[in-house]
């Protein structure tokens, strides 16, 4: 176990606990970084793919891991940063500025959902959540005029600094693109947290009664965390609808919202790791399936024959495995594997166990 | 004149009443205690300062401002920093998250400086930083600084909500049964560390409390209440010996 001496309180404040541990993540970031000339097209599309995922991971962790309020429908909100890109894009704006406003717009649409939404608490806002995501499918369907309806629209090429970014034709530079979000997202993220409003939405999520007491605008806070929570979701929508080429009303469907709380789960809920590893299980989880499915074909003498819902079904599985066995998350699997380490031989079995609290004043609500 | 004015307050749930015409004043740098059997409507009033109950009549005067006239989250900013008597701590935040959480007030960065994390929000949580290290030190919390509230026994979250409720440098802390479930020793430990609060820190303190031992060792004034109307107001010597008090407790001689 590596022990740091500290000496100054700005050891405590920068996100990084020592130079060992900085470089660990410089190292994965250059590895990122030089992806493109590691992988072959088809795997490069493959993390692509799992990098918006954690984008979206991020934006819903803001909102439900760490301010603690459930979303099912932020596909809805995928949706408004898809649309609000391309409709930018189409009206001649140059994507340095239709990217960034397509999430701002998305985030000014949630915090304003969110002053009714956010009277409701748990499974309510679930509810009302799930009935937006509904929702969105029939509004992309009347406006026809600006989403194309049913028929969808298409992504334009986009040119950035000369360089021409498309996910068929040129797949680096938009893995980059992707990265490059990725990272900035990251980093707002990381900097929100050591910051007072990252911990009123900690706050918020743990006592809302005592939050208040500490003078936090309880209102306001969930309403601040929806609005980031739907502009970085926005964003994650916008790449979404670039990297699939074509969408239209049944692309950010209530499956996607489903899928993407499942996939903050499985991560863990309320770091920013689980975002990234939730990702890396739904990303890589339809292609393990195929290759497994090519392994036990000899052995079940099914052959290649195509099984619906399978992805669901082992998704849900691993998702109930996960409430029952590890409710923090593949994250919290992590730490309490690096605690076993760090601490041999004498970590206890009892170590991360929950104490259950009694007696929560919720009769002032 | 009084640093906190109770005038008159009726506070109503449906046909029960909760708080029925209560008066009293807390005069600065005093420690004043509030007691009377369970449900005698104490931490209701408690409730009412904090103002997450609004009552039917009477007004609530905090150094001159008008209480009623602001929200339940403006309350820290004039001053005022509570505890719960069911402890309300975040759970799944550090001891020093939960304090630094307690700095909330006087946050003077906004959302884009948080983001960017601009060199005057860096200051600003060295602050922040510094100021909750001194009351750790106060409290003695120096082994429980990184440690998660879950994992804490009892005895320590209450010391933490109390730190927590200090780190908002208050000028009147509400303590609402700081001594319940404690043991003999941290009973006394709380006894000095309150005596110190208003002593080292100059901060007036209104408590509600069951242990008669601690309210006679460090209060100044005591208010005996019983179904949410005053019963004695007076030094704890004095409330302990008024016959209505005894009544309430004890009920009538036989």
């Amino acid at each position: 176990m590596r022990i740091v001496f500290k000496t100054d309180y700005v050891q405590d404040i920068r996100p990084w606990k020592d130079r060992y541990q900085l470089g660990l993540y410089l190292a994965l970031l250059a590895l990122a970084v030089a992806a493109p000339w590691l992988l072959d097209a088809f795997y490069l599309g493959e993390l692509t793919n799992v990098l918006i995922w954690a984008v979206a991971g991020l934006g819903l962790m803001v909102l439900t891991g760490h301010t603690g309020q459930a979303s099912l429908g932020h596909a809805a909100f995928l949706a408004c940063g898809c649309y609000a890109n391309i409709i930018l894009l189409e009206a001649g704006l140059p994507f340095l500025l239709a990217f960034p406003l397509a999430g701002l717009v998305t985030g000014v649409v949630g915090a304003l959902i969110a002053i009714p939404a956010l009277r409701l608490h748990g499974i309510y806002l679930a509810i009302f959540t799930l009935a937006l995501s509904i929702l969105t499918d029939d509004i992309i369907v009347l406006s026809e005029p600006w989403t194309g309806g049913v028929s969808g629209k298409y992504a334009p090429p986009i040119n950035l600094f000369g360089v021409m970014v498309d996910r068929w034709g040129t797949p680096a530079p938009f893995y980059w693109l992707t990265l490059a979000v990725v990272v900035l997202v990251t980093l707002g993220y990381i900097n929100l947290l050591r910051a007072p409003l990252g911990r009123s939405f900690i706050a918020v999520r743990d006592s809302e009664v005592s939050a208040q007491a500490m003078g936090v605008d309880i209102a306001r806070t969930k309403a601040v965390s929806f609005g980031l929570s739907c502009m970085v979701t926005g964003w994650a929508g916008a790449l979404m609808g670039l990297f699939a080429g074509a969408f239209n009303n049944e692309t950010f469907s209530v499956v996607i919202s489903i899928q993407l709380l499942m996939m903050i789960v499985i991560g863990g809920l309320g770091s920013i790791h689980g975002a990234f590893l939730g990702a890396i299980v739904i990303g890589f989880l339809p292609q393990f399936l195929s290759i497994a499915k090519e392994w036990l074909a000899p052995l079940t003498g099914g052959g290649s024959v195509a099984i619906p819902g399978l992805e669901f079904g082992v998704f849900g599985m691993i998702l109930i495995a996960f409430l029952l066995f590890e409710p923090m998350g593949l994250y919290g699997r992590w730490l309490k594997i690096r605690t076993w380490f760090e601490l041999f031989p004498f970590y206890r079995k009892d170590m991360f166990k929950r104490q259950k609290t009694y007696l929560r004043t919720e009769r002032l609500k | 004149m009084s640093l906190l004015a109770v005038e008159d307050v009726t506070l109503k749930f449906g046909g029960l009443t909760a708080v029925n015409r209560l008066s009293f004043a807390v005069d600065a740098g005093e420690i004043f205690a509030i007691v009377g059997p369970n449900g005698a409507g104490k931490s209701t009033v408690f409730n009412l300062i904090s103002r997450f109950y609004t009552p039917q009549s009477g007004a609530l005067r905090f150094d001159g401002h008008d209480l009623l006239a602001v929200r339940s989250s403006d309350v820290a900013a004039l001053g005022v920093a509570r505890t719960f008597q069911n402890i309300e701590l975040f759970d799944h935040a550090t001891v020093l998250q939960n304090l630094l959480v307690g700095r909330h007030r006087h946050r003077r960065s906004n959302i884009l400086s948080e983001i960017l994390f601009t060199p005057a929000v860096r200051r600003q949580e060295v602050e922040n930083r510094e100021r909750v290290e001194e009351i750790i030190d106060f409290l003695d919390l120096q082994p429980y600084r990184d440690k998660m509230i879950a994992g804490l026994p009892y005895g320590v979250r209450k010391v933490v909500e109390m730190a927590r409720a200090l780190a908002t440098d208050p000028r009147l802390l509400l303590l609402d049964e700081p001594a319940s479930g404690l043991s003999v020793e941290e009973t006394s430990d709380l006894r000095w560390w309150i005596e110190d609060i208003r002593r080292q820190m100059g901060i007036t303190v209104l408590m509600v409390e069951h242990d008669m031992g601690l309210v006679g060792q460090v209060c100044d004034r005591v208010l005996a209440m019983a179904d949410g109307a005053q019963l004695a107001l007076g030094t704890p010597a004095e409330v302990q010996a008024h016959p209505a008090v005894i009544e309430a407790y004890l009920g009538h001689p036989a």
